[in-house]
């Protein structure tokens, strides 16, 4: 702070505009939002942990009893055990399918891509019920992974299909930004080709690889619905907080076990600012864009490679269509689309789902609103570390929190008489809300990213032609960053499809969603009719992202032509 | 002319519309709208709130449905300013932890005379009235059993046998009631030594413990398991859908637990709220939870559901409920010791 005081020349001083105080007023507001939706939700519940089942103040007695209880202590070390055996396995199997896809020749590249999206469109409850299906005691394939799929390798299965689209996501960003001017380099220094991914394409990719990691790590680790259906005896943190919140109404420890859990989150927020602050930017004005020549042996393999991924995630998603027309599994094959008659498994029937669609659709607009605003304000704005810091933390926050944790924090909170926002509870707003805040961290750093790829060239410019900021933004920046912001819109609006672990507090009589259902549907034993209703939401949320694509296209022929010059 | 006819016809248009509010004001205003949190299984809300508001044509019933854990925790966290006005059809623990707690509204409904006693709260006025009652029985999953050559059991005893060795699936009781209810059950009826000793054997033939009361029949009717101990209903239902499994009632007597109705405290619907535990305790009531229960409040109703087991009313174990919310977290605290953390890595 002093350094930047000292070194602070007056010309700057004059900088610190009405633009500038207007852009700090504005992360201030920002902060207060992300203070409303993140921040005091989750203090009301992680306050819990300090207390007794009464509310008197205990101090770290809670604390002390969850360390020294061995079966809660095993569930953290099964909990890291897990997710780290899952970044293990998925984050260099997406960066190979991300590579193949950013870097090499495929046929139907554009299948592969959509192939790879397809676990994101579903609930998680999805990849449960097919690998009971496929390797159940009564599965498929029974015999193909000799033992039991209930328990850790189940949930690691389910787990891969789960974020290995995540994963992909960030990775096809990281790769496919490259300067070829540095490969033609390399290649005519003679360097061997494992030289040149070793010391130009992995370190190019390294935040990516970083940011993945952490996503993939965090994701497994606060997941609740694959433990619950397929993780057997294998207890976690996750399951853990299901046990003491929903099992025995114990607040106070589910409170402690959230707060190990937040754990991860604040070292992803560490490791993040550590990264952040070696990145060099990579794509300067004067890059030239890399594209992949066809190049038989190596193009052969990556096909053979995504053919086989992209069948693993077909199986698993073919199995659950399958299921979801089975009469009575498994003694019953015969097919029937009786399962799809909703009104007879859940009173909302057909309801839920247009509530979903519903609170999708205003989570993808306020939410991308919210989400690039405010990352547009925190990038933007100079100086004024302190509060854009704090922002930075509060949008980490929500990545690590389970769905159960920030849900109960949201009855807390806005329930509470004296809470002047109470009137939002019980309402679709709530739930709106609660799932932009739940899914904060991916569209916040999603956007962080788009802004960083533009030129700050564009402000100054603006600023010595005295055009007020808020029209660059409108004019320059917002147009330029479309993709970005559709993207974010699609993200929050499937994940608002298939969301369960907090939205299943907040619902009212006439708000209930289509991915609750299913919980419930599943919950009564009708397996196939859940499943049905899964593929329903994969279908919707496929049809929302072909859409997109389509929009893309159009829009990238339009506003995006200055990036092909 | 056209504007005039524009104008007659936009005017007509408003008074319709202005009408057609003011209907719906009246409307509104005589039908008083209660909140209901429930468990009750979903193919029940349609009937039950049907049956209730043919007698009573002023109110209507708005369902919040989720599973007894989730519903439990919701009305716990919502307590400083409670949404519900009623909870018909949860577990009476759980309303018996809300009484505790100061936030039911004690009221003797109606009909509660009528009602046997061990359905009642038994504090005067009563804090909840119950419904039904449900077992944590076996069932057991007749075709795996010809296929396995497995002998069908006929008491807890039978299912420490060897031969059982990792076919049993039970509720985590940490997690589910039901799976709570089913270990105070064992250790009512044998005793708290012989309970555990019982409990230790189990747990070499017990392939998984799960976090749900339904789960255990689920998984025994899809044949995942060849026993389940869990929710009775649950498994009439699935037998009744085609499953291939038996109910099993132990010889030794077994855990259960009642449905139960109470009014929430601090509603501001307090006479309908009324209205709906007087109606919830009725007759009629029970004559409909009799279509889904074996075993009801009102002793004059006699019913048989498709796919029950026989005479497990008689059966029931003489659970001291009390005891059963003291002694809660110590049994809990034993059992995860035992049971729960070293269970995960039985590969061998």
């Amino acid at each position: 702070m002093s350094l930047a005081a000292s070194s602070r020349p007056p010309i700057l001083r004059i900088a610190v505009s009405r633009d500038d105080l207007m852009m700090r007023l504005g992360v201030v507001l920002f902060a207060v939002v992300l203070l409303v939706i993140v921040g005091l939700p989750l203090w009301s519940l992680l306050a819990k942990g300090f207390e007794d089942r009464d509310g008197k103040f205990v101090g770290l007695a809670n604390y002390v009893s969850y360390f020294s209880t061995p079966a809660l202590f095993d569930s953290a070390l099964n909990s890291l055990h897990v997710s780290a055996v899952c970044t293990l396995i998925v984050v260099p199997l997406a960066f190979f399918y991300a590579y193949a896809l950013t870097r090499t020749v495929l046929p139907v590249r554009w299948l592969f891509q959509g192939i790879s999206l397809i676990p994101i469109f579903a609930p998680s409850l999805l990849p449960g019920l097919a690998l009971v299906y496929l390797f159940g005691n009564q599965g498929f394939f029974k015999g193909l992974i000799g033992g039991s799929i209930y328990g850790f390798d189940g949930i690691v299965i389910a787990q891969i299909f789960y974020c290995f689209p995540h994963a992909t996501l960030i990775l096809v960003t990281a790769l496919a930004t490259a300067d070829a001017r540095l490969y033609e380099a390399a290649d005519a220094l003679g360097a061997s080709k494992l030289r040149v991914f070793c010391t130009v394409t992995l370190p190019g990719a390294k935040y990516g690889l970083i940011s993945a990691a952490l996503v993939v790590f965090t994701m497994v680790m606060t997941d609740f619905g694959i433990a619950k259906v397929i993780g057997g005896n294998f207890n976690v943190l996750a399951t853990d907080v299901y046990k003491q919140v929903i099992g025995q109404q114990n607040f106070s420890m589910g409170a402690v076990v959230g707060m190990v859990l937040l754990a991860p989150a604040a070292l992803a927020f560490l490791v993040d600012r550590v990264v952040q602050r070696k990145q060099v930017a990579l794509l300067t004005a004067r890059a030239v864009p890399l594209i992949p020549k066809p190049k038989l042996g190596r193009d052969l393999f990556f096909t053979g490679f995504c053919t086989v991924v992209s069948v693993g995630i077909l199986a698993i998603l073919g199995m659950a269509a399958w299921g979801s027309l089975i009469k009575y599994w498994p003694y019953n094959l015969s097919l029937t689309l009786a399962n799809y008659n909703f009104t007879n498994f859940d009173a909302s029937g057909w309801d839920s789902y247009f509530n979903s669609v519903e609170m999708a659709i205003g989570a993808a607009v306020f939410g991308t609103v919210l989400m690039f605003v405010g990352a547009w304000l925190n990038e933007k704005t100079r100086e004024f570390f302190f509060m854009r810091g704090v922002v930075q933390f509060l949008a980490f926050l929500p990545m690590a929190v389970p769905g159960l944790v920030l849900g109960l924090g949201y009855i807390f909170f806005f329930n509470a008489p004296n809470n002047p926002l109470n009137f939002l509870y019980a309402t679709l707003a709530i739930l709106v809300i609660n799932t932009v805040a739940h899914f904060y961290t991916v569209g916040h750093l999603t956007a962080t990213t788009a802004l960083k790829q533009i030129d700050p060239e564009f402000e100054s410019v603006s600023a010595s032609l005295k055009v007020p900021v808020w029209r660059t933004f409108a004019r320059v920046t917002a147009p330029i960053c479309l993709p970005a912001i559709l993207d974010i819109a699609i993200y929050l609006f499937v994940n608002a499809m298939t969301t369960v672990s907090s939205v299943i507090f907040l619902y009212a009589p006439d708000t209930k969603l289509a991915s609750v259902a299913a919980v419930n549907i599943e919950e009564a034993g009708t397996t196939a009719a859940a499943a049905a209703l899964c593929i329903v939401i994969v279908i919707t949320s496929a049809a929302v992202k072909a859409l997109h694509v389509l929009a893309d296209r159009f829009l990238l022929g339009r506003l995006q032509a200055w990036r092909r010059r | 002319m056209t504007v005039f006819a524009t104008m007659r016809r936009a005017a007509v248009l408003g008074g319709m519309a202005l009408a057609a509010i003011a209907l719906s004001g009246v409307a509104f205003a005589h039908k008083t709208k209660l909140t209901v949190y429930t468990a009750i299984e979903n193919e029940q809300l349609e009937p039950f709130k049907k049956g209730f508001e043919a007698d009573n044509p002023t109110i209507e019933i708005a369902w919040v449905r989720d599973s007894t854990g989730v519903m439990t925790a919701k009305l716990i966290a919502e307590k400083d300013n409670p949404r519900a006005d009623v909870i018909w059809g949860l577990a009476a623990s759980s309303v018996g932890l809300m009484a505790g707690m100061g936030m039911i509204e004690p009221y003797t409904p109606a009909n509660a005379a009528a009602l046997k006693p061990i359905f009642k709260s038994g504090k005067n006025p009563e804090t909840w009235v119950g419904m039904d009652a449900f077992l944590a029985v076996v069932c057991f999953n007749t075709a795996e059993a010809d296929k396995n050559k497995k002998p069908k059991p006929t008491s807890w005893a039978d299912l420490v046998k060897p031969e059982y060795k990792d076919s049993i699936v039970m509720p985590n009781p940490a997690s589910s009631g039901t799976g709570y209810l089913t270990i105070a059950g064992w250790l009512t009826i044998m005793g708290e030594d012989a309970g555990w000793k019982f409990m230790d054997a189990l747990h070499q033939n017990v392939s998984q413990y799960l976090h749900s009361g339904s789960a255990p029949c689920v998984q025994a009717a899809k044949g995942e398991r060849l026993i389940g101990i869990g929710f009775d209903m649950r498994g009439a239902t699935e037998k009744t859908k085609g499953a291939p499994i038996d109910l099993i009632v132990p010889k030794e007597g077994l855990g259960w637990e009642m449905e139960a109705t109470a009014i929430v405290k601090g509603t501001k619907n307090l006479d309908a709220a009324k209205k709906l535990a007087d109606w919830a305790s009725s007759l009629k009531a029970n004559e409909l939870y009799g279509k889904y229960y074996a075993i009801v409040a009102n002793p004059t109703v006699k019913s048989m559901p498709p796919n029950y087991p026989a005479d497990g009313e008689k059966l029931m174990a003489k659970v001291d409920v009390d005891w059963m919310a003291k002694n809660r977290d110590r049994i809990l605290a034993e059992w995860t010791k035992r049971y729960d953390g070293k269970s995960a890595p039985k590969a061998k």
